[in-house]
């Protein structure tokens, strides 16, 4: 379904290079350690931490796996299970910008199609598809919980709602 | 009946998310007060209120607390559910960023009733990042008082919230499956009983409730019982959060009293449908709610009117389709989000979830045949009450409400291979389907 998430689970590129080794910057590691306070054991703070991975790193790679798994005491495969069951770590570079239209049923009928079609074929991507700038990566999600001012797109952190065409493009003008 | 501003009494002043704005207004007075009662008398109060949870199923709040047992070997948690992803569901939002001390006064109180340990966690869905920086602070500003952590106002509960952030899931909004996502686990729901009030997260008996249902009990315990059930009808009381989107000229959340009638609140309060058509469908309490039809919606909304038309108030996100929507286009994409969702546990739900989809994708393309309507009854028989948790029950809600109530729709996308006349299919049929 997905290009994000890779097709292949034995592929090479989901087994971690030992030439890169991969450890939190400090104050990313004091957050962590902060973390590990909050919960009554490790694997509790799992999810909290592979959001302090997708912060610091744009993304969860194999070694970001490794790394955690070390860190919490989990087996790489435990961890790697958990990344890929929620919609938003992402397991492979995305662009700078992440684009998410949601298109469930109110935004639906708020036309959001209009803004997703018209994103792919203004950025030249298919859905999921990271532009080749490195800037934008279109993905369609689930309802964003902003029915009442849909259609709603998503730009890494910040919710934009009452959106349509002409203003995904004027906002696109303003991400570069 | 008029709008009240009961819940939402402070989120439209300057800086409405700051504490000190929250005390001026008589905040967290109720917490001094719960703390200085006894616990079973907080929970007889909630009783009397006849509280009912305000995340979808309507389950009776203090019933829910009484079940917790005390001296339980493992410490007591209680969940702030803040996973809001129900499809047209948007009022958990309001509380959360514009008035966060409500619901943590609220958890407070909770709390102290259910004999909670030290540590509360608000689950919160990843997508709401603002929210989760607006209630991060707000826990800074309580504990910067004193209302948060050791000897909370020098009653000797100790007790602090950790904002624990989801990370994309509709399934983890499930209580089970909540749990499972606290515990850094897949967030796929357990096997009930044993049900999480005996044994929940990491073990001990855990509470599970909603932001709303939460944000009503520091009002609850100001104002008494007898206020809460002055606002609705038995069983069916306390002013309530209505989300409404769609069709009409006017979205937005809605508070009354509960019980205003769905009719009056879509025509009156919402300006009725956009460009004055025709209403065609409304979905009465998010995705998983049967549809209803016009001549359906002269009904009170609360959870018991709403049930005895066959569908559910649920999380009161109402949504509003009119004449220019294909039904099948809308139910398909339903059906997509369900099929997306689950979580694949069990076979009724993880296949007949995306067979479902399967089958309204091919009536969209022409390529329906006669029995598919009926198949698509057949199939979400095979679903429903046979699947681990509620996810498959909703799935089947939106299929075969349709199947039954606009069944032409589907006739003529068997024989004319298109959508009804004067109707609009809103996805791209030539686009990949792209939701990761």
């Amino acid at each position: 379904m997905a290009d994000l998430h890779p097709a292949n689970p034995y592929a090479k590129e989901n087994f971690p290079d030992p030439a890169k080794t991969i450890e939190f910057p400090p104050d990313a590691k004091k957050r962590f350690d902060n973390i590990l306070t909050r919960y009554p054991n490790k694997e509790a703070a799992l999810l909290p931490t592979l959001h302090l991975v997708q912060e610091t790193w744009g993304w969860i790679s194999p070694e970001a796996v490794h790394y955690v798994g070390e860190l919490l005491d989990l087996s790489p495969a435990t961890v790697f299970g958990v990344v890929s069951f929620y919609d938003m770590y992402d397991q492979k570079p995305v662009g700078k910008y992440r684009l998410r239209v949601c298109t469930n049923l109110s935004c639906m009928v708020s036309n959001a199609y209009d803004i997703y079609e018209h994103l792919c074929e203004r950025l030249h991507v298919k859905p999921l598809e990271t532009t080749k700038d490195g800037l934008y990566t279109v993905v369609e999600v689930e309802c964003l919980g902003s029915c009442g001012t849909a259609p709603v797109v998503q730009v890494n952190n910040d919710y934009h709602e009452n959106m349509s065409v002409e203003r995904m493009d004027a906002l696109l003008e303003k991400l570069k | 009946m008029d709008p009240i501003k009961i819940l939402t009494a402070n989120i439209d002043k300057p800086d409405s998310t700051s504490i000190d704005t929250y005390i001026a207004a008589g905040g967290y007075e109720s917490a001094k007060k719960a703390l200085a009662m006894k616990w079973e008398e907080v929970i007889q109060l909630v009783k009397d209120s006849e509280l009912r949870g305000r995340g979808g199923a309507g389950f009776p709040t203090g019933m829910k607390w009484s079940f917790v047992p005390r001296n339980a070997p493992r410490p007591t948690y209680l969940l702030c559910n803040a996973d809001e992803a129900e499809p047209g569901t948007f009022k958990d939002r309001v509380i959360i960023e514009k008035d966060p001390h409500l619901l943590l006064e609220g958890m407070i109180i909770s709390a102290y009733a259910i004999g909670s340990n030290p540590m509360a966690y608000i689950y919160i869905r990843g997508e709401f990042h603002y929210g989760a920086m607006v209630l991060i602070k707000a826990i800074g500003e309580a504990r910067a008082k004193g209302f948060l952590g050791k000897n909370i106002f020098g009653s000797g509960f100790d007790f602090d919230i950790t904002v624990h952030r989801g990370a994309g899931a509709y399934i983890c909004g499930e209580e089970t499956g909540l749990i499972e996502s606290v515990e850094g686990h897949r967030g796929q729901p357990r096997v009930k009983p044993p049900f999480p009030a005996v044994v929940g997260v990491f073990g001990g008996p855990t509470v599970v409730n909603n932001v709303e249902t939460l944000a009503c009990v520091p009002l609850i315990v100001k104002n008494g019982a007898d206020w809460f059930k002055s606002f609705g009808t038995p069983k069916n009381t306390g002013p309530k959060l209505y989300c409404v989107s769609g069709k009409v000229k006017k979205p937005g959340v809605y508070e009354f009293p509960m019980g205003v009638n769905l009719k009056e609140l879509i025509y009156d309060h919402c300006g009725g449908i956009t460009g004055d058509k025709q209403l065609k469908a409304v979905i009465p309490g998010g995705a998983s709610a049967p549809m209803l039809k016009p001549d359906e919606i002269d009904l009170p909304l609360n959870f018991d009117a709403v049930m005895k038309a066959g569908s559910m108030l649920g999380s009161a996100g109402i949504i509003v389709l009119d004449e220019t929507v294909c039904i099948v286009d809308a139910v398909w994409r339903l059906s997509k989000f369900f099929a997306h969702e689950s979580c694949g546990q069990c076979t009724p739900c993880r296949e007949g979830t995306n067979w479902m989809e399967s089958i309204l994708d091919r009536l969209e393309r022409g390529e329906g045949r006669q029995q598919d309507a009926d198949l698509l009854l057949d199939m979400s028989d095979n679903i429903g009450g046979k699947s681990l948790c509620a996810l498959g029950d909703a799935a089947i809600g939106p299929v075969i409400s349709s199947v039954k109530k606009f069944r032409d729709e589907y006739l003529h996308h068997v024989t004319h291979k298109t959508c009804l006349p004067g109707t609009k299919r809103y996805r791209r049929l030539d686009m990949a389907v792209g939701a990761h």
